[in-house]
């Protein structure tokens, strides 16, 4: 399979030059004296365009245009299902597993969304826990690279899931440090750093095991604007296309998390067509003043969807967008070992509310008395956050708890 | 006609025309050796730019059937029984098929866009395994090419909406032939998976190459009824600076991609992502890709929420009615905005049941 990967590497990296296409000598001349060397060169300029640079006639233009593309088009597949492609990372929450045929897909970005403190910083460590386990364990058996952009990585936190979760393999000495030496740290500070990792994640994932990627989290390096449709360069472009190839070459799952910023009367939610009236009091049916950041590429790039949201003192992790799942919903809380469903058994959630990312104030309880004392602070400290947004945004909201 | 409307390079154009060959009948009844002379060109070219000037010939070429005042034109009266004769696609959900006039046309290019999650991606796939159907089910017993520049083609997805295809079929062998002897379905889902070709591009040299080489693919695959390009957007969409340069493109994609579908009457669908526009005073959702590509596709179909179901609205056609329907996108595919929501629970049951089941025989 290393020798396959290798190959298409090579094909998306490589612009195939003219040269090497075999095409008849006197056109291929005429190409190269022209300065257009590589496929692209030359399937960027129409027809018509090339017959005046290249000052040669329709047919011959037309004959060779079309060798230039069969050469460059990629061979078809016929997409059989094959095991070693389609795998998933289970994630050990059942219900969550059952909606996502197995877990977290292979090759494909899987995103987490939702307010600060909701409880995705704690679902990536529980999967990079579940990454590196051995397979006797229903884990991948394999390294973990984890990007964090916010300082929010806590080994200690980690090794209270591994500890809690998988006593009987923690218990072994010398385990805890095998499963976290398997676990690898990047912390970029800036952009550009952020950019360099991701080249050096690139260059060692097929040499070095890595059997999961996760970035927490993508938003944190983009500062203020996040794409919201004027600005025709979205920030992270490329950053979006390079860790979606990466994903679909290295056939490992990628988990990214996402921020949550406040819904401004800008965000569009119609097209022209339809009556904007009917609809005026949208935002507010679903409770939510919320939209995740990085705006709508972004959301088209991502393969599954997870929001993590709470509402009335409860949370909840919804499968927003799957190809492959209902859309449902699950409570969950927050526990010493990890992430826990409360009720396997989702909850179905019909229309575009499935979509909608409430935050509302947990309980302040709920919070404290569930994690390490370690971690309190910083805790409490998120949670102030959420307390700002209600203020600010809501004024008619009670703080409970 | 003129000499400088010719297909033929610039330089040799510019000849011609200093040499005092203006119309194409100056060229009719001339000899390779004489206007190589003239030109100072080898006769080998000459004798090619006499054969461009004699396959454009004016009128005094006759076609015999067509009853062309105007060369290559056909009748109305022939296309709309053309036009009739013309199968479409079904989209398996009976309300979008009504507005649609009774599924995807099979000469057009339709685009289709929404926001994500909405099912585009998931209508495609339908797409693909509809058009597979055998002629005795309604269907066109066709081959699809899917062309995936985003990777959201999900192997275990497609076979989900196969086998719910089968069952269908099935369920209407038992239904609607009761008085006929039984008829096994053949089929099995490997079957519709490997009538998919299934094309992965990476970058918008790709797209582009594909699109040109689809021609030859086609003529040498003849059964193909339908290319769906998912999305048309991607490559597009990022890292592009020179905007006239990319309506250039597009507008040649769209060129190659009506063709295409006339020439081999197959149905093209491109699906296309949303973006923002300033209009009226607010933002508005709109497809992306900009205002030129919106009058380059024929049907345009948008889908989108409205209140707790998704509906699909016919934006841009030349020959069905504006209109929305309701459709729902269930475990075996798009299906009808019917009573849905039991069919959830059964699905998430029966995995979990599945699942125990292999855990306890493993144990």
């Amino acid at each position: 399979m290393r020798k396959s990967v290798n190959r298409v590497w090579r094909r998306v990296m490589a612009n195939k030059l003219i040269s090497e296409m075999g095409l008849p000598k006197s056109i291929a001349n005429i190409f190269a004296a022209r300065n257009i060397h590589t496929a692209k060169d030359a399937l960027s300029l129409t027809e018509f365009e090339l017959m005046e640079l290249l000052d040669v006639g329709l047919a011959e233009v037309t004959t060779a245009v079309s060798s230039i593309s069969e050469i460059s088009c990629p061979p078809y597949q016929t997409r059989m299902h094959n095991e070693h492609l389609a795998g998933h990372l289970p994630t050990r929450l059942k219900g969550l597993d059952a909606a996502l045929c197995g877990g977290i897909p292979f090759g494909v970005i899987t995103e987490l969304v939702g307010p600060a403190g909701i409880g995705k910083t704690q679902f990536c460590l529980k999967l990079s826990l579940l990454a590196s386990l051995p397979s006797s364990h229903g884990g991948l058996d394999g390294h973990v690279v984890y990007v964090d952009t916010e300082s929010k990585f806590s080994s200690r936190r980690m090794i209270e899931i591994g500890v809690n979760s998988f006593p009987e393999i923690f218990q072994i000495e010398g385990m805890a440090q095998q499963m976290a030496g398997r676990i690898l740290v990047l912390q970029p500070t800036t952009p550009t750093e952020f950019s360099e990792c991701l080249q050096k994640i690139k260059d060692s994932l097929l040499q070095h095991h890595v059997k999961l990627l996760v970035i927490d989290s993508m938003a944190a390096l983009v500062s203020g604007r996040d794409g919201q449709g004027q600005c025709r360069q979205h920030p992270l472009g490329w950053h979006m296309t390079f860790i979606k190839s990466l994903a679909e070459f290295s056939r490992i799952p990628v988990v990214v998390t996402n921020q949550v910023r406040s819904h401004s009367g800008d965000d569009p939610f119609h097209y022209s067509f339809q009556d904007s009236r009917q609809n005026l009091d949208f935002p507010t049916t679903f409770d939510s003043h919320l939209v995740a950041a990085l705006g709508i590429p972004w959301a088209h790039a991502v393969s599954i969807r997870l929001v993590l949201e709470s509402k009335s003192g409860q949370r909840f992790i919804k499968v927003a967008k799957s190809s492959m799942s209902p859309p449902v919903a699950f409570t969950f809380a927050i526990s010493a070992s990890g992430i826990s469903l409360l009720h396997d058994d989702g909850i179905e959630m019909t229309g575009p509310e499935i979509n909608a990312i409430c935050g509302q104030v947990l309980k302040h309880f709920n919070v404290a008395s569930s994690i390490n004392d370690a971690h309190n602070i910083k805790y409490f400290r998120d949670f102030e956050v959420t307390v700002v947004y209600s203020i600010k945004n809501w004024s008619f909201r009670v703080v409970c708890g | 006609m003129e000499v400088s409307s010719l297909p033929i390079s610039a330089s040799h154009r510019a000849k011609l025309i200093s040499a005092g060959y203006i119309s194409i009948s100056s060229l009719s009844s001339i000899s390779p050796a004489h206007l190589a002379r003239d030109l100072g060109i080898s006769e080998n070219e000459a004798t090619g730019i006499l054969k461009v000037a004699s396959q454009r010939g004016g009128p005094e070429r006759t076609i015999p059937s067509h009853h062309s005042i105007v060369d290559g034109a056909q009748t109305a009266w022939d296309m709309l029984h053309e036009e009739e004769s013309c199968r479409r696609i079904t989209t398996s959900c009976a309300d979008l098929d009504d507005i649609l006039g009774g599924g995807i046309s099979c000469k057009e290019v339709t685009e289709i866009g929404g926001v994500p999650g909405i099912g585009k991606t998931q209508l495609g796939i339908q797409l693909a395994i509809n058009v597979q159907i055998p002629l005795e089910y309604g269907g066109l017993a066709g081959k699809a090419v899917y062309i995936d520049t985003e990777g959201s083609f999900m192997v275990e997805r497609v076979q989900q909406v196969a086998e719910a295809c089968i069952k269908d079929m099935q369920e209407y062998d038992s239904f609607l032939r009761k008085d006929l002897p039984a008829r096994q379905v053949n089929l099995q889902a490997n079957d519709f998976l490997a009538n998919i070709y299934y094309f992965r591009i990476c970058s918008y040299t790709e797209q582009i190459a594909v699109i040109n080489y689809l021609e030859k693919f086609i003529s040498e695959h003849k059964d193909i009824k339908v290319v769906i390009v998912d999305s048309i957007t991607f490559h597009f969409r990022q890292d592009f600076d020179d905007m006239a340069l990319r309506t250039r493109l597009l507008g040649g994609m769209a060129l190659k991609l009506m063709k295409l579908a006339k020439k081999f009457t197959l149905a093209v669908i491109l699906l296309n992502q949303v973006t923002t526009k300033y209009s009226g005073g607010s933002f508005q959702l709109t497809l992306a890709l900009g205002d030129s590509w919106s009058h380059a596709c024929t049907n345009r179909i948008i889908l989108y929420w409205n209140g707790n179901g998704r509906y699909a609205h016919i934006d841009k056609s030349p020959s069905i009615r504006s209109a929305s329907a309701p459709y729902a996108v269930t475990g075996r595919g798009i299906r009808n905005l019917a009573s849905n929501c039991k069919r959830v629970k059964l699905i998430l049951r029966a995995r979990l049941a599945h699942d125990e089941h292999i855990c306890r025989s493993l144990i």
